[in-house]
């Protein structure tokens, strides 16, 4: 249901009723490192490339979030995936895997929040009894597509950010269990000029407060109805431009304001520079870490803004600046109605 | 593009001056002076063996020399550590044979997966390419150069 100007509210409270987040050696080694389901030491997991690795991550985070929530890969009506890889070829293949339909959708790194949206909405309008909502990244397939060669010695800026190794999987549907998904905020596409891929915290922050600041206005509600709000990977750079340009705006997010490239990783970390970026780094923080304080009862509403630069190689290499865009979504623990 | 968005634009990049860490320019270039300066201090030494113990002249020295700074530099790029070798020296490891070394190596064990002809073969330059383009175009106009001054 349409509320405001880009918001929907799903009056049946669609819930997430099972997560699964597989990541890599890095990852595991970071803050939230005993969270994630599975984590994988061999950058390759015992496949031939860094593409099939990516799929395999993506394939093995669906199977635990099915598995999780008690049902099989056949009860599964659709599945929303997309990753950061031409032709989402980790999503598509996976989806071969799983043999379920499928909707590719690509929002760089704010595909998770749009995979999310898409299947409460599916959910909530009956489409779907359960949809899959998931999203993969890997630092090795991404600095391929996006940067140089794994191994070519090229220095990087203190305001890069590191692409996680990793895949999160989200299953939705109207269960007893589970956090619910109350709104969804879908965001405008913000370009204000900056150029340097290195520099996609700042590129993007513009993006995620234009979203946060929608947000407010279509649901009405203020921070305080808010325990926790996370942008999804604007890291050390981002984090900081975000809340002055909120702060500007008289929307004071204090502390209950964070990052998922921020929690992703310790800050003293070798090579993670500002942050984790990529498109499983939003759902694996958020699936592992921020949804299980909600079920833990710590936190009642958080809101999750996944941040994405639509940027590619060949635009970037054309000087053309970078297009971004921001998906929210409200979670809710259970108790609150 | 409006005029208003390339308005905002303007004032957004003017607010982002000094809210992003630059790169330390100090700390790099003395790392680079560093790194680059073993570098060549390794070559160095690397010549004087062949000098001293194959009794080569200078001169026919300095081709097998760079040979074996290529072999090292191929080896570490495998081993995958000249990358963060060269995040540490930056241009330190970029300048000298060894970071060319790097560009063609790394190139071609990333594209290895899509076979030799059209993985290895077409995009083993992919990188160092334009250092060989522009390296013979410059070369060119440097002998053009010096033809005319010479003969004209």
């Amino acid at each position: 249901m349409l509320i405001g100007q880009q918001t929907w509210e799903f009056p049946s409270r669609p819930r997430v009723l099972g997560t699964g987040t597989a990541v890599g050696e890095k990852e595991g080694t970071g803050p939230l490192g005993k969270e994630f389901d599975l984590v994988f030491t061999d950058p390759y997991l015992g496949q031939e490339s860094f593409e099939k690795a990516e799929r395999k991550l993506l394939e093995q985070a669906q199977e635990k979030a099915v598995q999780k929530a008690g049902v099989t890969m056949e009860d599964v009506d659709f599945s929303v995936s997309g990753d950061l890889l031409p032709h989402l070829i980790s999503a598509n293949f996976a989806a071969r895997t799983n043999g379920q339909p499928m909707l590719g959708i690509y929002s760089a790194c704010a595909t998770s929040m749009q995979a999310v949206a898409l299947s409460a909405l599916l959910v909530d309008s009956q489409a779907a009894r359960y949809a899959l909502a998931s999203t993969s990244s890997h630092n090795s397939t991404a600095e391929r597509i996006f940067r140089y060669p794994t191994e070519y010695g090229a220095q990087k800026p203190p305001t890069a950010h590191c692409t996680v190794t990793g895949a999160g999987s989200a299953l939705i549907g109207n269960g007893t269990t589970g956090p619910t998904i109350r709104y969804a905020t879908l965001g405008k596409v913000i370009d204000l000029g900056v150029k340097s891929p290195w520099e996609m915290g700042a590129a993007m922050a513009p993006a995620a407060t234009d979203t946060i600041v929608a947000h407010l206005r279509d649901t009405g509600l203020c921070v305080e109805d808010y325990d926790f709000i996370a942008t999804g990977d604007l890291a050390r750079v981002g984090h900081p431009i975000a809340r002055e340009l909120l702060l500007r705006q008289h929307v004071d997010l204090g502390d209950r304001f964070s990052d998922c490239g921020i929690l992703m990783y310790h800050a003293d970390q070798p090579e993670v520079f500002s942050g984790g970026s990529g498109s499983a780094c939003c759902a694996c923080v958020t699936f592992a870490h921020l949804l299980r304080k909600l079920q833990a009862g710590k936190w009642k509403r958080i809101l999750v803004v996944a941040t994405g630069a639509l940027l590619s190689t060949i635009s970037a290499q054309q000087s053309e600046t970078i297009p971004c865009i921001a998906h929210a979504v409200t979670f809710e623990a259970e108790t609150v109605s | 593009m409006s005029i208003q968005l390339g308005n905002r634009q303007k004032q957004y990049q003017q607010f982002l001056k000094g809210r992003q860490p630059s790169r330390p320019f100090f700390r790099n270039s003395i790392r680079a002076f560093l790194a680059g300066g073993t570098t060549c201090l390794l070559g160095q030494g690397i010549q004087e063996l062949f000098v001293h113990f194959f009794h080569m002249s200078e001169k026919m020295a300095g081709n097998p020399t760079v040979a074996i700074l290529i072999m090292i530099s191929a080896l570490l790029t495998g081993l995958g550590v000249y990358d963060i070798f060269s995040q540490w020296a930056g241009a330190g490891s970029a300048v000298p044979v060894t970071g060319f070394a790097n560009a063609i190596t790394s190139a071609a064990l990333e594209h290895k997966t899509e076979g030799y002809v059209v993985g290895i073969g077409s995009n083993m330059f992919k990188i160092a390419g334009p250092v060989i383009v522009f390296g013979v175009v410059a070369a060119f106009f440097v002998g053009l150069a010096r033809y005319i001054i010479l003969h004209i």
